[in-house]
């Protein structure tokens, strides 16, 4: 329970720091504005893949333990339940593939870049 | 992100056409990686089944046999999940799984690209799926397919028919997005790679991963649609 109040802490701590950064550096100008949402969109797609990677992680290794569980009961079961394992682990996956899909569309298809890129003037 | 270099838009520029990197007219969209390569690997899916299937023995011995034992597994296999009335699906799901087995096989060798790394190519079969399974429910059930979105009791369907709806436009996204994500992720990770320290084999790991989820996600692609096919096909509860 510390560990996690530390790590809590020090997470809120982290993420004020770039808002401070963020508007410290502007003052309310519109250019900026428009690179304050990539910046918010880049922590925001790093952010997706680590906690979709927590729950994917901690969802595996259930699933992994079920199955090793059954094979140690009955080594005869072994490819059924290994075959079972797989497909349940790639329903897991998919899972936290979706969350890299969000995060590749923040990055790199990010819906108002174009608006954005006009705005700030960069050459379409 | 830089473009890759393909083999087949190399041979393109070399004949004269020139592949545009954003397409705005229907030609540009036809000299797409991801349309070039899918006529690539049909070419050589053809060519595998004319080859296997040329001179069949009573007792099969090399390519023939190989391919006996691949369709006979995978029929057995779905033949066990939908039941026998779903027999004759088959090889919708079997074109399925080795186009995107060899889609995804393909975007591992270097000068190549999957075309199932695209969200058309996905979200093309995992529509087709989707349409197939309503298709069979009209077919095995007439009018009465409706009552497979009701819901045990008849006055829960106005909570259950709105859940049943979106369940089915979400197998459309989730098929489709899920072999997206897989095999779109590991080009992205291997071309990373290939940049960051490719003299030192860095990609090699990285493409032996990519060989095991190719074959699990094509898997699992054609488990699901026999699932949504036997789930359509048999009596609503």
């Amino acid at each position: 329970m510390k560990k996690v109040g530390l790590l809590t802490t020090l997470l809120v701590l982290g993420l004020s720091c770039a808002a401070f950064a963020a508007d410290a550096a502007t003052g309310g100008d519109a250019k900026s504005s428009a690179v304050q949402f990539f910046l918010y969109s880049a922590i925001a797609a790093g952010l997706a893949i680590a906690i979709a990677a927590h729950g994917c992680g901690i969802g595996q290794g259930m699933a992994v333990r079920g199955a090793v569980e059954g094979i140690a009961r009955n080594p005869e079961a072994s490819g059924k339940v290994t075959v079972t394992m797989l497909i349940g682990l790639a329903m897991i996956e998919s899972l936290s593939i979706y969350a890299l899909v969000i995060a590749l569309i923040l990055i790199y298809a990010n819906p108002v870049s174009k608006a954005i890129g006009a705005f700030v003037g960069l050459p379409q | 992100m830089e473009h890759p270099i393909l083999f087949i838009n190399l041979l393109l520029e070399k004949l004269g056409i020139h592949v545009p990197a954003e397409p705005h007219t229907f030609t540009g969209y036809l000299l797409q990686p991801h349309v070039t390569y899918t006529w690539v690997i049909m070419a050589l899916l053809v060519i595998l089944s004319v080859l296997a299937a040329r001179s069949l023995k009573m007792v099969p011995e090399g390519g023939q046999n190989f391919f006996e034992l691949v369709i006979t597994g995978i029929e057995d296999f779905m033949v066990g999940i939908t039941g026998e009335e779903g027999r004759f699906m088959f090889p919708l799901i079997a074109s399925l799984g080795f186009f995107i087995l060899c889609s995804n096989y393909i975007g591992v060798i270097p000068g190549f690209a999957s075309p199932t790394a695209n969200l058309n190519t996905t979200g093309a079969c995992a529509l087709i799926v989707v349409v197939m399974t309503h298709v069979l429910g009209v077919k095995f059930h007439g009018i009465k397919y409706v009552k497979h979105f009701m819901g045990p009791v008849w006055w829960l369907t106005p909570l259950i028919l709105p859940i049943e709806i979106v369940g089915h436009i979400s197998r459309v996204l989730s098929l489709s997005i899920r072999l997206f994500g897989n095999i779109f992720g590991e080009e992205l990770v291997l071309s990373i790679l290939f940049f960051l320290a490719g003299l030192y084999l860095a990609p090699v790991p990285m493409m032996l991963l990519g060989l095991f989820t190719g074959f699990i996600q094509a898997f699992i692609f054609c488990l699901l649609s026999m699932m949504y096919f036997a789930g359509a096909i048999e009596h609503a509860h």
